[in-house]
């Protein structure tokens, strides 16, 4: 009997009576678009975390000063007798040629009171960069303009700041061209950031962005700097990256791995953490739905039962005939695959068309492999849960089976 | 002439100690080849119990059997099958036939079993239905003929494999008076063609087409004589 044949003959079976193999590989249905579809919705979810990391900048590397915090650099180098990060040794590690190193944006920062003519806001965070600060990560301006290196070779009195501190300190017109005052030191503002989805306790809208020289002139002195944030050239070199900058970095300050006077860390190792916790809910969400697969199963086994019990006669028949107990096996293995495949692809398009809405907030994304999975697994559910039945029936005595009604 | 089947002192026990049932209580039989058998009992004689046992469909408490050359009882299950597939054909009273599959498929399911080929099996059980006047109804569903046609599907399919022999247990059971006549001048014309035939009935008529009839009764054979009616006569 080829499997032509066989899978013909199955058909048969399980058509025999539609209502009742309908209710049952709606089962295995239901339970197979749960699969793909909870599948789907956790890969969704774990695409948004990835995009909204990679919006974060994932390239970015930063080289913070141990034991310094946003308050400057003078503190630690007092009593110190580390060379520390300044803007010679940032100047240094960019034109050191790195081969998986696209930038090196030196950060000097404080907190200081900000004013205008009008208002003034408290503990505004201060940074003094150069314009790469702007190519670095997703700090964008959104209306003016950033100011150049020339305005940091000159040190000019410019600032860039962010939307929250434009709207406090300007309530009823534009920032733009207007004067702040920042501790007693007046900057112009040239342009102000777009708006920053604020990652910590601090608002990320509430800074101004001024020229290091600037900064480092006027309130933190010409230390160290308190932050490198560095672009690896992609996402894959940052951990190349990385070593390169360590490496040279104890060169430059003289120092061995040991003791280190800097931390270096980067978006990746958090992209990671988050993928991970996405990619457990997403087998959460599959653990989820296996069940309701397991359920569509014994309703397999409990269908296949009653079919094996109402033709008892047949089984009888056949035996007489000369089928093996093999014979018979396959013939109930293969109805009760045929029940269950059939409840596999109705499972796969009702998944496919689910797939197309968006479910709580998050647009399922159907991963490749999962549909041939689902569809082996209902095929090995049905054979699995058909095996009792199956085997109940070949080990049928023939005159036994004859017997009955 | 060779023997068909021989049986040696054959009993057949169900249940154990004071419940044991005997059912048959030592049958020594032999059948030659091409020989048309009647065995005869009235209900309890344990004759259903020997057509069980002449099918290969149960195996015997004592005594041996063998079939075409094979000794039943040291055969395993698959090989069990293997003979009920090549060595018989039965015929039912109920014609067995299986619901929702064309008189066709249903001729064709031995040599399935058999595993013969598609294409030859498709010539084989339309002969087996030519042979049996059937051809034109080949794509009925059993639901769709008669008592007569049936039991007509149901000689074709014991006769597509070629068996060795053909059992019949009250093959005209279920059948009215036309049918009987017509489904037994079916086995007139097949022991006509050298096939060997064991039928199981409690009916007179029926017996009495055979060449020979033995009657058992309690379990033990007690007639065995040849018909004193030619072949192929019609009882009136």
């Amino acid at each position: 009997m080829s499997v032509f044949e066989i899978l013909v003959s199955a058909l048969r079976g399980v058509t025999a009576n539609k209502l009742r193999s309908i209710l049952t590989l709606l089962g295995v249905m239901i339970g197979v678009a749960s699969v793909i579809l909870l599948l789907a919705v956790g890969n969704g979810s774990a695409q948004d975390v990835k995009s909204a990391i990679s919006s974060l900048g994932a390239n970015t590397i930063t080289v913070r000063a141990s034991g310094m915090g946003g308050g400057g650099g003078e503190e630690s180098t007092a009593g110190n007798t580390k060379k520390v990060i300044t803007t010679g040794v940032s100047d240094k590690l960019a034109a050191a040629g790195l081969g998986h190193v696209a930038s090196v944006v030196p950060q000097v920062s404080t907190s200081l009171t900000v004013s205008s003519t009008s208002a003034s806001s408290d503990s505004v965070s201060i940074v003094g960069t150069t314009p790469g600060y702007f190519d670095v990560g997703t700090t964008g301006v959104g209306t003016g303009e950033a100011f150049t290196a020339s305005d940091v070779t000159s040190s000019s009195k410019v600032a860039v700041i962010g939307q929250t501190l434009a709207t406090t300190l300007f309530p009823t017109g534009s920032a733009l061209g207007q004067s702040i005052t920042v501790d007693g030191t007046p900057l112009t503002v040239i342009g102000v950031l777009e708006s920053q989805s604020s990652t910590g306790v601090t608002d990320a809208n509430s800074v101004v962005i001024a020229p290091i020289t600037r900064i480092q002139r006027s309130f933190t002195g010409f230390g160290a700097v308190s932050t490198l944030s560095i672009e690896a050239t992609d996402a894959d070199s940052v951990e190349a990256a990385e070593g390169e900058i360590e490496i040279v970095l104890n060169q430059l300050l003289g120092q061995t791995d040991d003791d280190e006077s800097y931390s270096i860390s980067n978006q990746r190792s958090l992209l990671e953490t988050q993928e991970e916790s996405a990619d457990s809910f997403t087998v959460l969400l599959g653990v989820v739905a296996a069940f309701s697969l397991l359920v569509g199963g014994i309703g397999v086994t409990n269908v296949m039962l009653v079919s094996v019990t109402e033709r008892t006669k047949e089984i009888g028949i056949r035996k007489a005939l000369g089928a093996t107990r093999g014979a018979i096996l396959g013939q109930f293995l293969a109805e009760a695959a045929m029940l269950t495949l059939l409840g596999g692809v109705l499972g796969v398009v009702a998944a496919l068309m689910g797939a197309n809405y968006e479910i709580y907030g998050t647009q399922p994304v159907v991963l490749d492999y999962s549909i041939p999975l689902a569809l082996g697994v209902s095929v090995a559910i049905g054979v699995f849960f058909g095996v009792y039945p199956a085997a109940r029936a070949a080990a049928m005595r023939p005159i036994q089976a004859l017997r009955a009604a | 002439m060779s023997l068909v089947l021989q049986l040696d002192g054959i009993q057949q026990v169900y249940g154990t100690g004071e419940a044991a049932v005997h059912a048959l209580r030592g049958i020594d039989l032999a059948v030659e080849a091409g020989d048309y058998v009647a065995i005869m009992g009235p209900s309890g004689s344990g004759k259903s119990t020997l057509m069980n046992l002449l099918g290969c469909l149960d195996i015997a408490s004592h005594g041996t059997y063998s079939l075409a050359g094979h000794d039943v009882a040291t055969l395993t299950e698959n090989e069990l099958a293997t003979v009920r597939n090549k060595e018989i054909g039965f015929i039912f009273q109920s014609f067995n036939l299986i619901a929702r599959m064309s008189a066709l498929a249903n001729v064709e399911l031995p040599l399935i079993y058999g595993r013969v080929s598609r294409g030859e099996r498709r010539t084989r059980a339309l002969a087996a239905l030519e042979s049996v006047g059937l051809a034109a109804r080949s794509g009925h569903e059993p639901q769709e003929l008669s008592g007569g046609q049936q039991q007509r599907v149901a000689i074709a399919r014991a006769l597509v494999t070629g068996p060795t022999l053909i059992l019949a247990d009250e093959p005209t059971g279920n059948l009215d008076n036309e049918s009987t006549d017509d489904i037994l001048g079916l086995f007139d014309t097949l022991a006509a063609e050298g096939k060997t035939i064991v039928i199981i009935t409690h009916e007179d008529h029926v017996a009495a087409r055979a060449h020979r009839v033995i009657t058992i009764s309690d379990g033990l054979v007690v007639g065995d004589r040849l018909s004193a009616r030619p072949a192929g006569a019609v009882l009136a």
